[in-house]
């Protein structure tokens, strides 16, 4: 069942690339601030026929 | 801080939008096909082209890869620059991974209908498109890379990460389930074997589910419901929470698969455990998507865009619920193999993938044409023409995989099976495959609206190709450590440690595989040897039409498969099948043991025309094997290819392979001309025919198994026997009615004893009943106790279990027989002389 080992080493290998991502994220700060990111991306848009972007969003309560 | 200015690609959105669109419909077009050919077998069936082995590939690739996959890299292309503040990394980039992608499908367009099919599902295609997928895969990832580099947001959204993820996994799955070794431009044998090939073959399957149509569409959902909805997700911590859990877990998801095959037992579990584990990410993830419309239901009513990416985020809860239970071993017993599992891909393909495509489309479309959408009473009418399809869909195959399982598992009191001819159980489900139809129609229906609907926004308005947006640029010493990204490395060694790591395992691996493939083929059963030229060129027959689309070769080792099909599978079984080829669903019967089980006369008449030897049957008919000619110019380097796997054929079997398969198929198409058949040796039936009689039929000579069949087999002409009792009819029926009845019931009736005796009783499979030849005695009584008893060893049913034939109608058949003595039928089956007796009958 060499196929085992080879699947696991693989599955393992691509674990590993998410932790090394993961360990990157922490240490670049990019889960310090788990809030704002939610609400920003509501503000991207600049479509000018759009009506519902003119209008900020609801008010949330979190 | 001064801002930058700079323009987002709408034009590449576009395009990929067209794509989605255009080979959405065509996906779902050819899977309407397939599904009505499940109802009538002769449609569409002029050309080898459109048989229903060829297109079913066509449509699972057209939909995962073209309808799908089009869709993923339209949101993609909208969202990403917009979440970096930054455009695409290369507009030539860009245009090349959209081309090339379309060229790949244009390619599996062609080539799968033509046959070429590496028979692994959701990777049919052959190794130079499989290069082709991995170049453009790559020039994908190198162009999101760019683009995060190049980003003026410093925090990555979580949608980002899920695009990520795709990336990385995706790539990682392609290339270890396409190692294969290529014989010429167009065929190709997989590098493992057997259970190592099946078991990579469904690491790969389940994770393009998880990371191809499950991951992107999470980055999907998690930009376009906030946006469409206008309000922030409900939890972004818990959405952090849901990435990080699924591409942990998802990975060792797939042995799930192979519940009950010859897998070790540990890996199973492994899968099992990890399927459960897989329900709380998901349904996290699910009720992130759905709790951000709290308070904002009203918009839903209104909004196509949110209509359907509710009904979307509901069916991946479904699915994701569905998933883990049908993991569970009990669960999956009943499941697998059957139309219940194509319920499940369904609720995620045309809701999931299908609602999140159309809801991505109608919101994309009027933003990009700088209008409003051309009407919002047709999205509506398509959502509720979408919905009521799925519904139909799913309900249909849900009962009907449901119904045709519990029937291949019911047994008499008798012990034995209720429904011994497989047939039974097709036809039984037949009107949910025609309700299944009705449902992909209106599915259709509803998405050809959508089309119009697109193309009259499109017109109504104009493309603004390039989107003005402003940023602050980052503030980190970007520049300098785009000039030093060595350097930085240099001055960093864990990491550069880590990834020098990373390189030499892949390598390493990349190394490994065609070694560690090789020394696992000992084989662990002495008996099971290599296939024979022909045998092999009939395999790649097998592989060629998608039988395997239809019929698996695992039987399970449950006692209902066991007295259905024979022995169960083992795993020294497969050790030289370069691909596997067990199959994920039985439309038809497994086949692992239908070696010897039926002559060749039977197996050339079925392939001609299913009808011939099973009236009602839904397998198409394959005429065209009888009138070309097989093509085996390449046996050669098959056999050389073979050999270099790690199969033993001796020394200088490449070398012959052409005599022994011309020699082999002498002798077959000898044996079908004296049957009567127009056959000669060079004709595709003839490989075919040798390679299905050739399945299963090595370990039968090992005596270490055989001994366990014949007591199964024993005990079942025990229980046979116990289940006839003692006649006391002298005299045969003769009044004209009663013949009549007895006809009736043998040409079809209730018996089917015309399928193998014909109707003029000449005989085909079994003897023939009109001359003073008998196996079993001629009088009325033996004749009585025979359809009675069956000759279950023989592949004779036993017709007096209770369920098939009452004494009377018995008496009638019997007597109908008798009556047909000394008819001289044209062209009867030869006399076995060694086992018949002259009998004379009487009267």
């Amino acid at each position: 069942m060499s196929a085992l080992y080879l699947l696991v080493g693989f599955s393992l290998l691509v674990a590993l690339v998410f932790l090394g991502a993961f360990f990157w994220a922490m240490k670049n700060d990019q889960y310090r601030d788990t809030h704002t990111p939610a609400m920003r991306i509501l503000f991207d848009d600049n479509s000018p026929t759009s009506t519902r972007s003119q209008e900020s969003p609801r008010e949330v309560s979190q | 801080m001064s801002m930058e200015k700079f323009q987002y690609d709408n034009g590449i959105v576009r395009n990929f939008a067209i794509a989605t669109v255009v080979f959405g419909i065509v996906g779902f077009l050819v899977g309407l096909i397939v599904a009505l050919k499940l109802v009538m077998p002769d449609f569409l069936s002029f050309l080898p082209e459109l048989s229903y082995g060829r297109l079913r590939p066509l449509h699972t690739n057209a939909v995962i890869f073209a309808f799908a996959g089009n869709a993923i890299f339209m949101g993609i292309y909208y969202s990403l620059p917009r979440l970096c503040k930054a455009p695409m990394f290369s507009k030539a980039l860009s245009s090349i991974h959209f081309w090339g992608w379309q060229l790949i499908i244009v390619l599996a367009a062609l080539t799968l209908p033509l046959g070429y099919n590496t028979s692994k599902e959701y990777a049919e295609l052959e190794w130079p498109i499989d290069l082709l997928i991995a170049v453009i895969w790559v020039i994908f990832g190198a162009n999101m890379l760019g683009t995060l580099y190049k980003r003026r947001v410093k925090h990555m959204y979580v949608a980002i990460w899920f695009y990520l993820a795709t990336f990385i996994t995706v790539a990682v799955l392609h290339v270890v389930n396409s190692f294969e070794l290529p014989v010429s431009l167009t065929k190709s044998y997989s590098l493992y074997a057997g259970v190592q090939d099946a078991l990579v073959q469904w690491w790969y399957g389940h994770n393009a589910v998880a990371f191809f149509l499950t991951t992107p569409f999470l980055g999907i959902m998690y930009y376009f419901i906030p946006k469409a909805a206008n309000r922030p997700i409900f939890s972004y911590r818990l959405s952090i929470v849901h990435f990080w859990a699924l591409v942990f877990i998802y990975i060792w998801a797939g042995p799930h698969h192979l519940l009950y095959t010859s897998l070790p037992d540990w890996a199973q579990s492994l899968g099992t455990v990890f399927s459960i584990m897989l329900i709380a990410p998901s349904w996290g993830g699910m009720l992130n998507g759905l709790l951000t419309l709290r308070g904002a239901w009203d918009t839903v009513r209104r909004d196509p865009v949110l209509k359907f990416l509710v009904i979307g985020v509901t069916a991946y809860g479904m699915s994701t619920f569905e998933g883990p239970m049908y993991s569970l071993k009990n669960v999956n017993a009943i499941a697998h193999y059957t139309d219940i599992i194509i319920a499940h891909v369904h609720m995620g393909a045309l809701a999931w993938n299908g609602g999140l495509a159309f809801a991505m489309l109608y919101y994309i479309m009027p933003r990009i044409y700088r209008t409003e959408l051309f009407s919002v009473k047709m999205a509506n009418f398509h959502f509720w023409a979408a919905t009521l399809g799925i519904f139909f869909y799913v309900i249909s195959m849900y009962f009907g995989g449901l119904a045709q399982s519990l029937m291949w598992k019911e047994f008499t009191a008798d012990g034995l099976l209720r429904y011994p001819n497989f047939l039974e159980t097709v036809l039984q489900i037949m009107p949910m495959y025609i309700l299944r139809a009705v449902g992909g129609m209106l599915y259709i229906v509803g998405a050809l609206a959508a089309v119009y609907n697109l193309f009259m926004t499109a017109r109504q308005g104009s493309l603004l190709a390039a989107e003005d947006d402003e940023a602050a640029p980052l503030t980190t010493h970007r520049g300098e450590r785009e000039t030093a990204l060595h350097r930085m490395l240099e001055g960093r060694p864990t990491q550069f440690a880590l990834l020098t790591l990373v390189a030499i395992l892949v390598g390493g691996a990349v190394e490994y595989v065609p070694l560690a493939m090789i020394d696992s083929n000992v084989p662990t059963i002495a008996a099971v040897k290599p296939y024979t030229p022909l045998e092999l060129e009939g395999r790649d027959l097998y592989m060629r039409e998608g039988c395997n689309g239809c019929h698996s070769q695992m039987i399970r080792p449950f006692r209902s498969e066991v007295e259905r099909y024979g022995d169960y599978s083992k795993a020294g079984e497969f050790v030289y099948d370069h691909p596997f080829l067990w199959g994920s669903k039985r439309t038809g019967p497994d086949l692992h043991r239908i070696g010897g089980k039926y002559p060749d006369a039977w197996h050339f008449r079925h392939m001609i025309d299913p009808q011939l030897t099973s009236p009602g049957s839904i397998m198409p008919a394959y005429p065209w094997m009888q009138e070309d000619a097989l093509d085996y110019s390449d046996i050669s380097a098959k056999v050389a290819a073979m050999r270099t796997l790690g199969v033993p054929y001796e020394e200088g079997a490449a070398e012959r392979a052409a005599d022994d398969l011309v020699a082999q198929a002498r002798e077959i198409a000898q044996e079908l001309q004296e049957s009567g058949f127009d056959v000669t040796y060079d004709r595709e039936i003839v490989a075919m025919v040798a390679y299905l009689q050739r399945l299963g039929t090595d370990i039968k000579s090992d005596s270490v198994y055989v001994a366990g069949f014949e007591k199964l087999m024993t005990r079942r002409v025990t229980a046979t026997a116990d289940a006839g009792g003692d006649f006391d009819v002298s005299e045969p029926l003769t009044d004209a009615s009663s013949l009549e009845a007895g006809k009736v019931i043998f040409d079809g009736a209730k018996g089917l004893c015309y399928t193998c005796h014909r109707t003029d009783l000449g005989g085909q499979i079994g003897p023939n009943l009109t001359d003073e030849y008998w196996l079993n005695g001629c009088d009325l009584p033996n004749i009585l106790k025979n359809i009675r008893t069956g000759f279950p060893q023989k592949g004779m049913l036993p017709y007096g279990s209770g369920q098939r034939l009452t004494d009377e109608e018995m008496l009638q058949v019997a007597s109908y027989i008798l009556s047909k003595q000394g008819s001289n039928p044209e062209a009867p089956k030869k006399v076995d002389q060694q086992r018949a007796q002259v009998c004379e009958t009487t009267w």
